[in-house]
């Protein structure tokens, strides 16, 4: 069977343990993770995960099973099947000699991307965006030197009105 | 009234009924040993090793179908419980864990005794607290409760830190519980049921396999209601052994790794299974590859996550056993399946569960053949290996929870203390153990308690002087390389008992099993242990190979 990449938003008890029984349902169970964002929502009761999986179709069906009988979980919705949108924040630490500064700008201009520090020979630049954008970003920027590069992790929501 | 944390617990067991509770004292969990001293109503079962509390809580649940309360302390005390617990968690049973924690400004220093027992229990239980204050006792208690026998069942743990415990507070128990994110969906859909209910009735070659979740579901009798009413054979696995009568002409005994050959056939030939709290598990079905590979499958399970894990299904329904099987009882009718029924018992005249006589060797069948003849109406508790199949096979179950053993997990040393607390659990029962010679001496300490308890359990040992499963294993795949399973150094379990203050008898003849077993029912006043020294290199048969389809097993050795 074919795998897939598969977005899970998940509502959780804002508790002590929670993100250790999440964490510890994909180790145990042999799942993946490929990326996870955990914060509080507008309820401060009530966590939001955003996890990014990939598996076949049996895989992904447990997953969601999985996270469903936890009893900390309060709702599971695999985005990758409804309409969302997707945004990802990464921190890029580049090499930016004085004669060189002027062409990543430039690249960074077209992808709306910020700089938030500058030292003598360095950028760190911010960019949001779905995977295809920050791809490009990355590539772009790699042959001048990427120093460090962190990423928050995808969040994902719905598109249109709540649906409960 | 304020009281402390220790006394809340109390009063909130007491509200939900519960009668006893196994555990060993220490340190961190004294304040609630102490107030259970000379309660009146909540008793304190002291057993000799955590393990033993844990599975006797266990045994407890398994018997009676309530909640099984074990408790220990910090640390060691904790970490003995997990075999109990994930014992527990493996078979779904009802329990509620509940361990002293140090107090909470040393917790996360590395304390005496400190043991983050949230953290190693985590994968092994279904959900679990942590007290760090008196006020929340009541209600997490009451939830823990409600999860454990709800739902799908199994083991809550709750980790209560010393000065929780002596922290003084108001008590009152919750009346309801509402657990937003914890709604277990118990009634099947109509629709999926009505579905099930049209495959039944046009199948030519249907069965029904069910499994731990009908009688932990109450569910025996709708399942019967079923099998009969369609006429449908049925087996039941290890874990369900007596929902539905082995004695009956529909049952086709266990299916399995040392199952009926019956059984393993029809599930190769069949058209239609439909399961019932049953999970497909790798000793059932062997290679998946080859598992019913002809068979539309009917999956009922109260736990989603169970369904289609190992085997596509094809007619999916959550719900309680009870509930969904009572709502396709009302729909169902007669079906006609001569044919198919012709073969079913062609397969069972031709191959029954049989072995030979090896010289004047005790056989273990013989024994238990002795011991069904003798104590039918009983409930057997079982631990895990040669005479656990043994028992599943020769032993004629008619009632659910008559059978209790630790098939998931498959815990040696599960089976005497889980005997004590099917006992205190059934007073009115005969509680046979049947044990290994291996099994026994794991958990042997809890003898103690049940010669205290003057309780009248009888104790019998298969004993082949071998871990002889593993023996048979060595056998069969590894070239007679015996490693690590000789036992020849055992004890003599008989002297043992008496020293002990139990009774004690060795039986090394054949003509001496029945006389022996005769003489054990009339000891009341306390446990009997037989020692049954038996022919040590007989094998189970049937026999599916590891790994094998359910197509390829091999009957016995040439």
């Amino acid at each position: 069977m074919t795998e897939e990449r598969h977005i899970f938003s998940v509502l959780v008890e804002n508790r002590f343990g929670v993100l250790a029984r999440i964490a510890g349902l994909f180790s145990g169970r042999g799942f993946n993770i490929d990326s996870l964002n955990v914060a509080e929502t507008d309820d401060p009761a009530v966590s939001h995960m955003t996890i990014v999986t990939h598996g076949d179709t049996q895989i992904i069906e447990q997953i969601y099973k999985h996270l469903n009988k936890l009893i900390d979980v309060i709702k599971v919705t695999d985005l990758t099947v409804e309409n969302h949108v997707e945004r990802e924040i990464i921190l890029i630490k580049v090499y930016a000699e004085p004669q060189r500064r002027g062409e990543i700008l430039q690249i960074m201009e077209i992808f709306r991307a910020h700089t938030i520090d500058v030292s003598p020979d360095s950028l760190i630049i911010e960019v949001t965006g779905d995977e295809g954008k920050l791809k490009a970003v990355v590539d772009l920027l790699r042959p001048y030197g990427i120093q460090e590069l962190v990423r928050t992790g995808k969040i994902a929501i719905m598109r249109g009105a709540a649906k409960q | 009234m304020e009281l402390s944390g220790a006394n809340i617990l109390i009063e909130s067991l007491k509200q939900e009924g519960v009668e006893y509770i196994f555990g060993v004292n220490g340190g961190a969990a004294m304040p609630i040993f102490d107030a259970l001293y000379e309660h009146p109503d909540v008793k304190l079962i002291m057993m000799r090793h955590e393990q033993g509390a844990s599975h006797a809580a266990d045994g407890y649940a398994r018997a009676t179908g309530k909640v099984g309360v074990t408790l220990a302390t910090s640390g060691p005390g904790a970490t003995n419980l997990v075999t109990g617990i994930a014992t527990a968690y493996m078979d779904s049973i009802p329990m509620v864990a509940i361990t002293g924690q140090v107090f909470t400004h040393l917790m996360g220093n590395d304390a005496f005794q400190e043991c983050d027992v949230i953290g190693v229990t985590r994968p092994v239980c279904k959900h679990s607290y942590l007290i760090k204050s008196g006020d929340e006792v009541a209600e997490v208690i009451a939830e823990a409760f409600h999860i454990a026998s709800t739902g799908r069942p199994g083991p809550v743990v709750v980790d209560f830190a010393k000065d929780a415990q002596i922290h003084e507070s108001l008590f009152r128990y919750p009346e309801k519980i509402n657990i937003r994110s914890y709604k277990p969906k118990v009634d099947g859909h109509p629709r999926q049921i009505a579905k099930a209910v049209e495959l039944i009735h046009n199948a030519e070659r249907p069965m029904i396999y069910a499994g731990g979740g009908v009688p932990l579901a109450n569910a025996s009798e709708e399942l019967r209601e079923l099998a009969i009413k369609t006429g449908i054979p049925t087996t039941v696995t290890l874990m369900g052994l007596g929902a539905f009568p082995e004695t009956h002409p529909l049952a086709m005994e266990m299916p399995g790794m040392h199952g009926s050959c019956c059984a393993n056939y029809a599930f190769t030939d069949s058209d239609l299974v439909i399961a019932v709290g049953a999970r497909f598990d790798d000793r059932v079905t062997g290679d998946l590859a080859k598992f019913a590979p002809n068979a539309k499958k009917i999956h009922i399970d109260i736990d989603a996550s169970c369904i289609g894990k190992n085997v596509p299904i094809d007619v999916p329904i959550v719900g309680d056993a009870k509930r969904v099987l009572a709502e396709m009882n009302k729909l169902v009718h007669r079906v006609d399946i001569e044919p198919w029924m012709r073969q079913i018992d062609e397969w069972k005249e031709q191959y029954p569960f049989e072995y030979q006589q090896n010289g004047d060797n005790i056989m273990p069948q013989y024994v238990i053949e002795q011991i069904y003849d003798l104590y039918s109406d009983a409930i057997v508790v079982g631990d895990v290996g040669q005479h656990q199949m043994w028992a599943a096979q020769y032993f004629k179950f008619t009632e659910p929870r008559q059978w209790l053993n630790s098939g998931g997990l498959g815990t040696m040393g599960f089976s005497l203390p889980a005997a004590i607390g099917a006992q205190l659990g059934c007073p009115d029962k005969t509680v046979v153990n049947i044990n290994g010679d291996g099994s026994y001496i794991m958990t042997i300490q809890e003898l103690v308690p049940a010669i205290t308890m003057k309780l009248p359990l009888k104790i019998f040992i298969i004993n082949n002087m071998y871990l002889g499963m593993v023996r048979q294993w060595q056998e069969l795949f590894h070239q007679k390389r015996y490693a690590a399973v000789d036992y020849h150094d055992n004890p003599d379990f008989a002297l043992l008992a008496e020293a002990f203050g139990a009774t004690g008898i060795r039986v090394e003849r054949i003509e001496d099993v029945r006389p022996a077993l005769e003489k054990a029912k009339g000891i009341t006043d306390g446990p009997v242990v037989i020692d049954f020294i038996v022919d040590e290199e007989e094998n189970v048969f049937p026999m599916v190979p590891a790994g094998a389809g359910l197509g390829d097993v091999i009957r016995g050795l040439a």
